[in-house]
């Protein structure tokens, strides 16, 4: 592995576990959710940086797109569109 | 002739690199989230842009895959932050105290 | 030479990056982390491009069109969302 691509994926680790600190660490819900969306972009990045781009290709699309669409969606409809 | 072509390609993904650079230093710098939306909108598309081209440069094989690429990233990027800045203003977001006109709340204002 | 190009690009790429995550951690508002979370994410894309010119295979840049096309999704879901119109 190239010495650039290792540093940016220790960049990347580093923010994964911010991201993922922001997560629990945060009250609202919306928030919450949002923070698992990037943590969720991260570790597809560090699945390419790892060789595996087909990996890399599914959660893109669902890690990152899907679950983050769906979670908001199910979100708004349950409590009626209020916010807390 | 294939050496100018990478030195070209490099300095493109350079230049793009300090937009993407402006971009997070607006994103920390600005008072409100009406500029940061500005800031990180626009300096990021022209900075990919930018950085897809310096790649086309040193792999001329890629062409096709990335213009695609900012193909797509010309439209969907302006799109989020017209979006965004939209629901931002319904939603009352704070504004900054140097804010001198807000023609949105005055079409809003003359409608109702 | 290009190498030494290609490199800085990658270092100004990564400030850029740790400017938006801290702009993500600190954000008063939730609209702040949208905004940080559209802007890592076409960072995200720039990273690839970079990682695939580095390891000099074109299959990665199919992930930056995944990409491409699906932040703009998230964005316009979170926008409903706060909105109340689900």
């Amino acid at each position: 592995m190239n010495t650039l691509l290792l540093v940016i994926a220790l960049l990347l680790a580093a923010a994964m576990l911010g991201a993922a600190w922001v997560s629990i660490r945060v009250h609202r819900v919306a928030t919450a959710m949002l923070a698992a969306g990037l943590v969720s972009l991260f570790a597809s990045v560090m699945f390419l940086l790892l060789a595996a781009p087909d990996v890399a290709m599914t959660e893109a699309a669902i890690g990152s797109g899907l679950t983050t669409f769906l979670f908001f969606f199910v979100l708004g409809r349950v409590r009626g569109g209020r916010d807390d | 002739m294939e050496a100018i072509m990478d030195i070209i390609g490099g300095l493109l993904m350079v230049g793009g690199a300090c937009f993407l650079l402006f971009g997070g230093l607006g994103l920390i710098r600005m008072p409100d989230i009406y500029n940061r939306i500005q800031a990180g909108s626009k300096t990021t598309t022209l900075g990919t842009l930018l950085t897809l081209a310096g790649a086309a440069c040193l792999q001329p094989a890629w062409g096709w895959k990335l213009l695609l690429i900012g193909i797509f990233l010309i439209f969907t990027n302006p799109v989020s932050a017209q979006v965004l800045a939209s629901t931002a203003h319904r939603r009352g977001a704070h504004q900054s105290p140097l804010t001198e006109v807000d023609r949105l709340a005055e079409d809003r204002e003359g409608k109702a | 030479m290009v190498e030494i190009l290609i490199m800085l690009a990658a270092g100004i790429t990564g400030a850029a990056f740790l400017l938006a995550l801290g702009r993500f951690v600190l954000g008063p508002s939730r609209f702040d982390r949208v905004v940080a979370f559209d802007v890592l994410t076409v960072i995200a894309i720039t990273f690839i491009v970079l990682a695939a010119l580095l390891e000099n295979r074109g299959i990665y840049l199919d992930a930056a069109l995944v990409y491409a096309l699906l932040s703009f999704l998230g964005v316009i879901a979170i926008a409903r969302y706060l909105e109340g119109r689900f």
